[in-house]
């Protein structure tokens, strides 16, 4: 009995915190835009009795979804978000695996000092931190002023309000998600094996190759879902610091939510993007059964 | 005619294999090595024994090319190997933990050294599973480590350092992770491996037995230097230091004066006591201070006092450690000098003629003990 209460407990937390929700998204997307509150209709109305269910689930149909196929900018959207996702995960993994493997080769009084660097800027709400990257990158940024006063360019660059800025961004963003895991998988690492392989013949490169990087491929993997999931769907930095070219369908279903006032597309929209993240979310959660599993 | 014993250390005609020339290692202030020289000979199995942070290890590390002498030279086969970076050395290391690579399966860690030699692929195939044949592995190839026993791996490590065919092995506490009896097994097994091979092994360890058991040669170390080198049954017979005496095996030590008589010595050691007598090949001044270090299995314990002995004290039996085969009885003689005499259990228990708390004699031969300078 306490066993089934113990499980009960987070199974309450999924149905009330995401399954509940995403019913409700989902009801929306089978729905008509109207002029009310809320701006959809059906609407359940339980006065009528069963004769009112009936015309509730009547009313819902698939036209949403459809009229998504009919207009390219969503499929548009939804592919341009795959590739900024990608591309962003891959920098992410170039920047973040060297400071991880810097942070487990540190001396060991060095590496709570440098763990708390890499949490510090959580401490600062994500949008202020966001903000002050347009700060950075604008034409009369920070950026450009000290590029300029070195002498290095004549002409402010353009990277604010471009995809390079939304890379910037991204990358800042989602390095800890990228580093912690790498870090962790590297930290457990036993240095006597780079010692044997050394020993065995290799340098210290082939070593790193055929050592370090295989022990450390279930980090990487799980550092690279930690920021592609959340990047896919990513709103607040392809709309403050990419451009009007930026897709991404996190900023298309922002505007159909708002913009146009069209709840029920942008809950297909919403449906859609995480049908497409199921399968990146179930390989990352056997890629952690599998560690534990060795852990094990 | 008797075949020919293996002692290339007492022939001066025979070229050692490796070298170490006044060699010292210092870790910022801590001498881990102190000014060392030895040798160690081609077909040698050859122990580093000593406790924790007596050196061996770093001994075994510079051999393998983890750390660089602060002074001194270290020659393998007459060349000097500081300026040679591990992964280039003709020396393969077993590590302690054993460190086989956990992603990788049993043959491919074998193999790992193999392809970094870039040896052709019929070649590497053979010689996997000559190794995995001489360490009877053939039907875990496929296994990774994770999935077989302790011993197993153990094999396997031996296995993957023996496959490029080096020089010198090292091994670092190689049977540390094992339990007693699998242990006195494998024991066995790397020395049949190690005739084998014909390959010459320098190990690391803590354990005196295991170290006595395998090795042609034992060198005792304490605090970065050698204390004794020499064959597992002269260090034990023939100890040059109350250290050595003490740190291998049961021992015990009487202090007094030495004074020469004849071709022996008598020690005095405590008042009211009779002289003992022990022979030496040392010379001894008169009135010089001394240790006589004797072995508890060279005390003979009686209730009568034995006739024609150059040595019997009477003493109480103040404690006894039955170990099943043998017994060993502590003897508290009147001035609080307490000797170990150990006898064999040939008869029952019950049969015994002493106990706690009886006044036995003790007595053993002028050539029993070893008498070691003060």
């Amino acid at each position: 009995m306490r066993r089934v209460t113990l499980i009960a407990v987070p199974y309450l937390w999924l149905l009330a915190l995401f399954l509940v929700p995403f019913l409700i998204v989902l009801k929306i997307s089978l729905s008509d835009t109207e002029l009310a509150i809320p701006p959809y209709t059906p609407t359940l109305d339980f006065s009528v009795g069963w004769q009112g269910i009936k015309d509730f689930f009547a009313a819902l149909d698939l036209e949403n979804f459809e009229f998504l196929t009919t207009d390219d900018l969503y499929w548009k959207a939804y592919l341009s978000s795959l590739k900024i996702a990608s591309i962003a995960t891959f920098l992410t993994l170039l920047v973040g695996y060297p400071i991880a493997y810097g942070m487990a080769n540190a001396p060991d009084h060095w590496r709570p000092t440098l763990m708390m660097l890499i949490i510090l800027p959580f401490w600062t709400s994500f949008l202020i931190r966001v903000y002050s990257w347009m700060g950075i990158l604008s034409n009369e940024g920070y950026l450009n002023q000290f590029l300029m006063s070195i002498g290095l360019i004549s002409e402010p660059l353009v990277i604010l309000n471009t995809n390079i800025a939304v890379y910037i961004g991204i990358i800042y963003t989602y390095l800890p998600f990228m580093i912690l895991p790498i870090y962790s998988a590297l930290e457990r690492l036993d240095a006597s094996l780079l010692e044997a392989a050394e020993d065995l013949g290799c340098s210290r490169l082939t070593a790193f190759w055929l050592v370090t990087i295989p022990l450390s491929k279930n980090g990487i993997i799980a550092g690279c879902f930690l920021v592609f999931i959340p990047t896919l769907g990513e709103f607040v930095i392809p709309s403050l610091l990419g451009g009007s070219k930026t897709l991404m369908i996190g900023k298309v279903l922002w505007e159909e939510f708002f913009n146009n006032r069209d709840w029920p597309v942008a809950s297909a929209v919403a449906v859609i993007l995480l049908l497409i993240l199921i399968i990146p979310i179930i390989l990352f959660q056997r890629n952690e059964q599998k560690q534990r599993e060795i852990d094990g | 005619m008797a075949e020919k014993v293996f002692e290339p250390w007492n022939d001066p005609n025979e070229k050692p294999l490796i070298q170490f020339q006044n060699v010292t290692k210092r870790f910022g202030d801590f001498t881990a090595i102190d000014n060392q020289s030895f040798d160690i000979y081609e077909q040698e199995f050859f122990a580093l024994l000593g406790p924790s942070g007596c050196g061996k290890t770093t001994l075994m590390r510079m051999l393998a090319g983890f750390e660089t002498p602060t002074e001194g030279t270290i020659l393998l086969g007459g060349q000097d190997i500081a300026p040679i970076p591990p992964n280039k050395r003709a020396t393969n290391m077993m590590f302690q933990s054993y460190a086989l690579f956990p992603h990788l399966n049993i043959w491919e860690n074998i193999a790992f050294g193999l392809k970094r030699d870039r040896m052709a692929k019929p070649d590497i195939d053979a010689r996997v599973d000559e190794m995995l044949k001489l360490t009877r592995l053939e039907k875990f190839a496929k296994r990774k480590p994770h999935q077989i026993s302790g011993g197993q791996r153990q094999r396997v490590a031996l296995a993957r350092a023996l496959a490029k065919a080096p020089k010198l092995l090292l091994l670092d506490e190689p049977l540390g992770a094992l339990d007693a009896k699998l242990r006195q097994d494998t024991q066995f097994e790397l020395m049949d491996i190690q005739e084998k091979t014909g390959t010459t092994f320098v190990i690391v360890t803590h354990d005196q037995e295991e170290a006595m058991t395998v090795a042609s040669r034992v060198a005792v170390m304490d605090h970065g230097q050698i204390i004794q080198a020499d064959t597992p049954a002269r260090i034990y017979e023939m100890p040059e230091s109350v250290y050595v005496a003490d740190f291998i095996g049961d021992v015990t030590i009487i202090s007094g004066t030495a004074t020469p008589n004849g071709d022996s010595n008598d020690i005095t050691f405590a008042e009211g006591q009779p002289t003992l007598r022990a022979k030496s090949e040392r010379r001894f001044a008169k009135g010089q201070a001394c240790h006589l270090a004797i072995r508890p299995e060279k005390v003979a314990i009686s209730t009568d006092k034995p006739a024609n002995t150059p040595n019997a004290l009477q003493g109480k039996i103040l404690d006894i450690a039955y170990l099943g085969n043998l017994s060993t009885y502590h003897v508290e003689l009147p001035n609080g000098q307490i000797i170990k005499s150990q006898a064999a259990n040939t008869r029952r228990l019950s049969a015994r003629p002493f106990t706690w708390e009886d006044d036995v004699w003790l007595s053993w031969s002028e050539t029993a003990g070893v008498l070691l300078e003060g």
